[in-house]
């Protein structure tokens, strides 16, 4: 790690930590673009490295979210009577109560959606391409509609996740997520940057670029891929949790198994940062964050109309996404070398 | 769970006989979208809101007074020219791309009809009347609404019209041989941009027809988009491309299966069973599949 990065890294993490008290009124916000971030670099895992995109780590997320808020809930008091209506009125987690379950939970919501990715994730990994696509579409939104007809989860109705305790004042909830997410981005950010320095990397993108000829080379490439994915179900599913408790109300379709906008807002932060880098899904969360934001404040309403051109004229205009264009300006900075000779030859073609 | 249905011949003939006058339906979209997958490579997500938005211009008709019936004359008239202009605004960009790229930009395109057609029509479950009345068989015992019936006829219509069409017609042989070869077909002489706007066009003008049936049958909502594009993938997958019979057994398949479900494991999760039938049917195909590459070895 050179100097310039080290002072990067160490200027984000005091920005990070000092955020929200420099800027209290935007926590919430701010802890949601960390779990923005989380989900894009997760998906970039999928999408950008393996080449396998994915519709469904949102299934990894909506799992981590119902799990975390039922071992928090089940842990103490029966799970069905809080999730009928008024349940959560008529028992109280004490503070010690609340944050062992959420302690107990976040493990859950972690370690299960990795093994049910590992199980999935044999089951379709071997599809190619859009079939690929189009089946974690399918799981998605089976999830969805599945999870919205189970009663002891809350059905139709919701699951409204235990609420803050009472401590350290009114700013404590916002400060509680919040480190908790940056805490969740921190540790995925240097998985992620741990993984892509290894040979782990490498083989990912062998089975993008060419996966029977990785397959020849004697890459077991089902057990690389499955791996890939439980990594991704991972941190997708602490991220749901996280989320839960934050929102603090779950739907089956509209918070949980959101195909519809979590889903896709993933690829798209994935996509417009640049997918296949390290720090393209970083930037496009963020730069996502800040226009979703501004339009659903000022255009509510017209925001899925927004979102739905959007993502148009991401998909057909900026494919490579930002950092493939840096790439494409600057390829001395990424690396590359570079014959002066040659970059002059290709304008002239051009 | 119970399957109390199969005790009672009288409800299973009825679930057999409404699953596959649904199914029919089903499989005049999984024909359009076999038509653009197999002449374009594209796999349209807006499929299903194509067939909602013919939906909405069946029952429009039935407000202003207009039977509702003669919107399978009018929707696919307007959906054709609603399937050119997608086409000539996005598809065309995207028809030579990575298939990812048209999923995610067919995707957005969904997005934005399903919240246009919400703000232009309200988010009410609407239904257009048609007042055809039922028929009863076998001492009143399955009770078919005419419409279903009407329906799966029209549909039937369309179909061997399309297939006529499509063998005939000076287009319809263009299509066949961009489908066969896009870049021999355009040495020959094909324009085969038009070729693949008039795909468009025909696949959202059958989006149309189905659209307007489904208003007369069942119900329609802007929001009900997506299961009908997984209906049609999942119809299309299991006949394969350009399987015109093969299209329309696996179809009034999955309208039996979709009955069955709903009889057997409850209204609520209808939909979910649809979308984890298409995943066990993928997982399925993978296995079988890679079986075969097995004795490659």
């Amino acid at each position: 790690m050179n100097k310039n990065n080290l002072i990067l890294y160490i200027g984000i993490l005091i920005f990070g930590l000092a955020a929200p008290f420099v800027f209290p009124a935007f926590k919430v916000q701010l802890s949601i673009l960390c779990i923005l971030i989380v989900l894009a670099t997760t998906w970039n895992i999928q999408g950008g490295e393996m080449g396998y995109n994915t519709f469904g780590n949102i299934l990894f997320y909506g799992l981590g979210m119902y799990l975390c808020a039922s071992v928090q809930v089940g842990m103490f008091f029966p799970l069905a009577e809080w999730t009928e209506s008024g349940g959560e009125k008529t028992f109280v987690h004490t503070p010690a109560q609340f944050f062992q379950g959420m302690a107990m939970g976040l493990v859950v919501a972690a370690v299960v959606p990795t093994i049910v990715a590992g199980l999935i994730g044999y089951a379709i990994l071997g599809l190619r391409g859009h079939y690929f696509a189009i089946c974690t579409l399918g799981l998605g939104v089976a999830a969805g509609e599945i999870s919205g007809g189970i009663e002891i989860i809350g059905a139709g109705q919701g699951f409204t996740t235990p609420p803050f305790p009472n401590v350290g004042g009114l700013e404590a909830r916002g400060e509680f997520f919040y480190f908790l997410s940056f805490l969740v981005l921190i540790l995925t950010f240097i998985a992620v940057k741990a993984i892509y320095s290894t040979r782990f990397k490498l083989i990912l993108n062998a089975i993008r670029d060419n996966e029977d000829k990785a397959e020849a080379m004697g890459i077991e490439t089902m057990k690389y891929k499955i791996i890939g994915w439980m990594i991704s179900a991972f941190f997708c599913g602490l991220a749901g949790g996280i989320m839960g408790g934050l929102v603090g109300y779950i739907d089956s379709t509209d918070v949980a198994f959101d195909g519809r906008e979590m889903g896709v807002f993933m690829v798209l932060m994935a996509i417009l940062g640049g997918k296949g880098t390290l720090w393209g899904p970083v930037i496009g969360a963020t730069i996502f964050h800040v226009f979703k934001e501004g339009f659903w404040t000022f255009f509510l309403g017209w925001q899925y109309v927004a979102l739905g051109v959007l993502i148009v004229v991401i998909v057909i205009y900026f494919p490579e996404g930002l950092m493939g264009w840096l790439r494409e300006k600057y390829p001395e900075r990424f690396g590359e070398v570079v014959d002066e000779a040659d970059r002059k030859a290709q304008v002239e073609i051009k | 769970m119970d399957f109390l249905v199969f005790q009672y011949p009288m409800i299973t003939l009825q679930a057999c006989l409404d699953g596959i006058l649904l199914g029919v339906l089903f499989a005049l979209i999984a024909y359009g979208m076999a038509l653009q997958w197999g002449v374009m490579n594209i796999i349209n997500i807006a499929q299903g809101d194509l067939v909602i938005l013919g939906g909405y211009i069946a029952y429009f008709m039935y407000l202003y007074g207009i039977h509702p019936a003669w919107g399978v004359i009018v929707a696919p008239v307007i959906m054709y020219f609603v399937g050119i202009a997608i086409y000539k605004l996005v598809i065309n960009k995207v028809v030579d791309r990575d298939l990812f790229i048209s999923i995610l930009a067919t995707f957005g395109i969904s997005i934005l009809f399903m919240q246009l057609m919400n703000f232009a029509f309200g988010a009410d479950v609407v239904l257009a009347n048609s007042g055809y009345g039922t028929t009863m068989l076998f001492d009143n015992n399955v009770v078919l609404p005419n419409s279903k019936i009407f329906s799966a006829f029209i549909s039937i219509v369309f179909a061997i019209c399309l297939v006529i069409y499509m063998k005939k017609s000076k287009l319809g042989r263009a299509i066949r041989a961009t489908a066969q070869n896009a870049r021999a077909a355009k040495i020959l002489g094909v324009d085969t941009e038009k070729v693949y706007a008039a795909t468009f066009g025909i696949n959202a003008a059958l989006c149309g027809v189905a659209g307007a049936l489904i208003s007369i049958t069942f119900t329609i909502h802007p929001y009900m988009g997506l299961p009908y594009t997984i209906r049609s993938f999942m119809i299309v997958i299991v006949a394969g491309l350009g399987n015109l019979p093969g299209v329309a057994m696996s179809g009034m398949g999955l309208g039996v299966f979709e009955e069955f479900a709903d009889y057997i494991l409850g209204t609520e999760f209808r939909i979910g069973s649809v979308f984890l039938l298409l995943v066990l049917i993928l997982v399925y195909r993978r296995f079988k599949l890679s079986r075969k590459r097995e004795y490659l070895k």
